[in-house]
């Protein structure tokens, strides 16, 4: 026996091409945060690194 | 931290533009299923997925090796990049998998053996990230990541054999159905929108992976600057 018509299914589609995008644009976004957040890090580490390299020479003239 | 490479940013482009290509030829260009309706559609980016998910746990387990034998920190940033952008895109292939199963198969999961060792495949991946997080030491951290990549690395070609192995409801795209299972037969045009899902997901893992990587280093630059700050 043959199907008359095609089902409609298009909301399963659009739920899974939607879903698709949403986890990729999630991912990427949580990417580009985790860079900056890092890049953030790493300029207040290197800030406070120098501090106390300066900190350590000034004791060590006294 | 260099800055961003320029082939890295024609790779970026070049990912934004495969992937509406790919989308283009999924929604528009392939013909709608007979059977199934508009629904199949979502069978492009289920493969396209699948194979980059599998290829990445694959291409992790072989970083575990190299991070063993030369214990350059470098291969494990890979393996950790590798695992990550494909923890990400099989969980899409489950999704899509089970959005497509309920008008299919009027089922949301079924405990078939394809869909078991995906989701087991799925929930190893997930339990190296909280086997990582739990280790302090980076050397000791790289070595324990290295051998699960390696051990874990063995459920994508038992996920991608299965069902071919095992009696399973799941269709066979690649190779020949043994009689008692489904064989997903294509168009012409079905096929240009397959195999350029496969090209398009391949260029967007290869510009994740690379991302990823890069973030990998940076993360590693901030555990030596808290360690040289702290002591």
């Amino acid at each position: 026996m043959f199907l008359e018509t095609i089902p409609e299914t298009s909301n399963y589609m659009i739920a899974g091409y939607a879903f698709a995008f949403v986890i990729m644009g999630i991912y990427v976004f949580s990417m580009y945060l985790r860079n900056a957040n890092l890049k953030r890090d790493i300029e207040t580490l290197e800030s406070l690194q120098s501090e106390k390299s300066k900190r350590s020479s000034s004791s060590k003239k006294k | 931290m260099q800055p961003r490479p320029l082939a890295l940013k024609i790779l970026d482009f070049a990912s934004v533009i495969v992937l509406g290509v790919a989308t283009y030829l999924a929604l528009v260009f392939a013909p709608t299923e007979a059977v199934m309706g508009q629904v199949q559609r979502v069978f492009y980016f289920h493969i396209g997925t699948a194979w980059v998910g599998l290829l990445g746990f694959i291409l992790a387990a072989a970083a575990g090796i190299a991070y063993l034998v030369t214990k350059d920190m470098r291969w494990d940033r890979f393996e950790v990049a590798a695992v990550e952008v494909s923890t990400v895109f099989f969980f899409i292939t489950i999704v899509l998998g089970s959005i497509w199963a309920r008008p299919a198969w009027n089922t949301w999961w079924t405990w078939d053996p394809r869909l078991t060792t995906a989701a087991i495949t799925e929930l190893i991946y997930i339990a190296y990230f909280m086997l990582r997080q739990g280790i302090d030491d980076p050397e000791k951290r790289a070595r324990f990541g290295a051998v699960y990549t390696l051990l874990g690395g063995v459920s994508a070609p038992i996920t991608f054999m299965v069902i071919r192995l095992f009696r399973s409801i799941h269709p066979i795209v690649i190779g020949a159905a043994n009689g008692t299972q489904e064989k997903m037969n294509m168009t012409s045009d079905m096929r240009v929108a397959f195999f350029f899902g496969l090209f398009a997901f391949t260029i967007i893992f290869i510009d994740m992976m690379w991302h990823r990587i890069r973030l990998g280093a940076l993360e590693e630059k901030v555990e030596q600057l808290k360690l040289t700050v702290s002591m």
